[in-house]
């Protein structure tokens, strides 16, 4: 009986416990501020448990389709949890837990003083990108991306460094932009269709695709979130804001924001606006295929030119972001898997590699790539996890960052565009060049003196969650048949209209 | 030149929505001064609600509520405005009020950390304070070994 109450309401529960977790953190950091961490840890636990739960319903099951007060849906707000959400949803889960592991030592040493608001500010995080994936309202949308805004804007100023406010603010006024242009985008679309469902709105906008209104309104929601995810141009306030987050931040903002934001870029495309329009109408895709192929070349190079660790990775993210939304581009079958591989690859090794540069920087102090000299010897588990998650970057076979490269190449080649074959594969040879700086700093370079290097490893809740995702790294590139058969073939499928979901 | 002003006029809440939407993102990108950056980004998101609260208006409509005595099957031939954009933007209110006191806030920050809201003022002091990880050090230190 009571089983029932919760079985029956898992999608709002999704983001209802975060939520309500999140507002809760200050009461019981009054109580005892120890607890902070294990509420959280729990907290995002319960939030996996039930993300796992879903994602299994719908592959076993078909979509979910969950009513708020029972309004049907043109009129009330809905959520849907298809293959899509629920693949992400499961990521941001799995990573804001692996993350929230780490937090302890990480927050004692980095930001004194300040765990409850961190705490508290995580969960709400957690909410509004957990809220931006499941909701099925173009409304409810717009609300969530802003929760997950404003949450990420204070994470990133949370911390004491001077140069952390300032990327906040630059943050602020880009992601300002960007969510005014998403605001304008649903103003256009109701205007025309009267409805702000997303399912609804599918039905009724391919009778009117030859409006102007639609066409501004696909331009606004492009422009609007290519600043989100930070595609090329307009990636100023990426490289800024993850270098001078506090370490746990990053690992959870660099894995997660600019996911949720590719993965509402792909929603709105075939999921508002049908394959047909953004493919062959206004060849959207193609646009968004070369502004990816330039932000893969670009980020890679750029990253090369930098000395500081976080500040390469993040310039990293930019080119990662590249292949994401390559494969989106490419719009068959084999480069969908890939890109939507991606997503799941990139949080996992960006979020394991931010964790390494925060247990360096918190055994360390060091950030800068030349100092890293005898590391290898002092933290070898942290390096090898580096290492690790590093090959899969680069795509080495046997690791995640292979397959879907792998996929996204077979892409290329079934749309006949051999440039980007060419493009993916310079940029693994760049990415080589960038990560080759520091394993070679980490296991060749001699510190002075040798003879005094200790073991000297990041404590043991550092060391798990780190371990856990360069596990994973290895785990998915042996079995990548299991994400790729059960949920992003058919995925891939539904996404671009071929067959229908079973 | 008389099609024009009557293409204006005939949709002139459009044209007043874009030209305050411009002037605020003009502001937000060219200004130097952080707060008023921020007063233009308010500017940028005000030009939007009222283009959603343009948008719900209907010539010769009433709100909608039943008017007295009316009962539903009258209420069919009197013509009602759209409540549903004006609901939308009161929560898109609250969205633009919380967004604006965090920036401010970030701005006490920054005032009380780099002594100006200017924006090149606080860039000088950056690149000044950080020299750790500018090209310039990088290669000073390659030259020393």
């Amino acid at each position: 009986m009571t089983f029932d109450i919760i079985t029956n309401n898992l999608p709002a529960l999704t983001v209802i416990i975060p939520l309500i977790a999140g507002f809760l953190t200050p009461i019981i950091g009054w109580i005892n501020r120890k607890l902070c961490w294990y509420h959280v840890m729990l907290t995002m636990f319960i939030v996996f448990l039930i993300t796992a739960s879903n994602l299994l319903t719908v592959i076993n099951t078909g979509t979910i389709h969950y009513q708020f007060g029972g309004w049907a849906p043109p009129f009330g707000i809905e959520y849907v949890i298809d293959l899509l959400n629920g693949f992400v949803c499961i990521i941001i889960a799995f990573i804001g837990l692996m993350v929230s592991i780490y937090s302890k030592e990480s927050i004692k040493k980095e930001l004194p003083g300040k765990t409850i608001p961190y705490y508290s500010i995580y969960l709400l995080l957690v909410t509004g990108l957990m809220g931006m994936t499941i909701t099925g309202d173009i409304f409810n949308f717009y609300v969530f991306l802003e929760i997950s805004s404003l949450t990420a804007y204070a994470l990133i100023a949370i911390g004491d460094r001077k140069d952390g406010i300032v990327a906040s603010f630059n943050y602020l006024i880009m992601g300002t932009v960007a969510a005014s242009f998403i605001l304008l985008g649903i103003g256009y679309l109701y205007a025309v269709t009267g409805t702000l469902n997303m399912a609804d709105m599918q039905n009724i906008l391919p009778t009117i695709y030859d409006n102007k209104v639609v066409l501004a309104a696909l331009a606004f929601f492009m422009a609007g979130f290519s600043i989100k995810v930070g595609l090329f141009p307009l990636h100023t306030w990426l490289p800024d804001a993850y270098t001078h987050a506090p370490s746990t931040s990053s690992a959870l903002i660099a894995g997660l924001m600019t996911k949720v934001g590719a993965y509402a870029m792909i929603r709105f495309m075939f999921g508002v606006f049908t394959p047909a329009f953004v493919i062959d109408m206004t060849r959207m895709t193609e646009i968004l295929t070369w502004a990816a192929a330039l932000a893969i070349i670009v980020g890679s190079v750029l990253a090369i030119a930098q000395s500081d660790m976080k500040r390469m990775l993040a310039y990293s993210s930019v080119s990662q972001i590249g292949y994401i939304l390559l494969g989106v581009g490419l719009a068959n079958v084999i480069g969908m898997q890939g890109g939507l591989l991606h997503i799941l690859n990139h949080a996992v090794m960006k979020s394991a590699l931010f964790l390494v540069a925060g247990a360096i920087f918190y055994r360390t102090g060091i950030r800068n790539i030349h100092q890293f000299k005898g590391l290898g010897k002092r933290m070898p588990v942290t390096t090898t996890v580096f290492l690790i998650a590093g090959l899969s970057m680069i795509g080495v076979p046997g690791t995640v960052g292979f397959t879907s490269k792998w996929y996204l190449v077979l892409g290329s080649m079934e749309a006949g565009m051999w440039i980007f074959v060419l493009i993916i594969l310079a940029s693994s040879l760049l990415n080589l060049a960038y990560f080759w700086r520091v394993f070679d700093n980490i296991w060749f370079g001699h510190p002075h003196e040798v003879e005094k290097i200790k073991r000297d490893e990041a404590p043991l809740s550092m060391l798990i969650p780190m371990v856990i995702l360069a596990g994973l790294c290895i785990f998915f590139g042996i079995f990548a048949y299991y994400p790729l058969h059960y949920i992003l073939e058919p995925l891939s499928n539904m996404l671009l209209g071929i067959g229908v979901l079973p | 030149m008389a099609g024009i002003i009557d293409i204006v006029y005939a949709e002139y809440n459009y044209w007043i929505y874009v030209t305050l939407m411009m002037i605020g993102f003009y502001a937000m990108i060219a200004k130097k001064n952080l707060i008023k950056k921020v007063i233009g980004a308010n500017i940028f998101q005000t030009a939007i609600f009222l283009f959603y609260i343009s948008l719900s208006d209907i010539k010769g409509g009433t709100e909608p509520i039943l008017l007295h005595g009316e009962t539903s099957t009258h209420a069919a031939d009197i013509i009602y405005t759209n409540p549903v954009p004006h609901v939308l933007i009161l929560t898109a209110i609250v969205v633009s009020v919380s967004t604006t006191a965090l920036a401010l806030a970030l701005i006490i920050r920054i005032y009380e950390e780099y002594g100006s809201i200017e924006e090149d003022v606080i860039l000088a002091a950056r690149r000044k304070l950080n020299p750790e990880f500018s090209e310039y050090a990088r290669q000073s230190e390659v030259d020393s070994q």
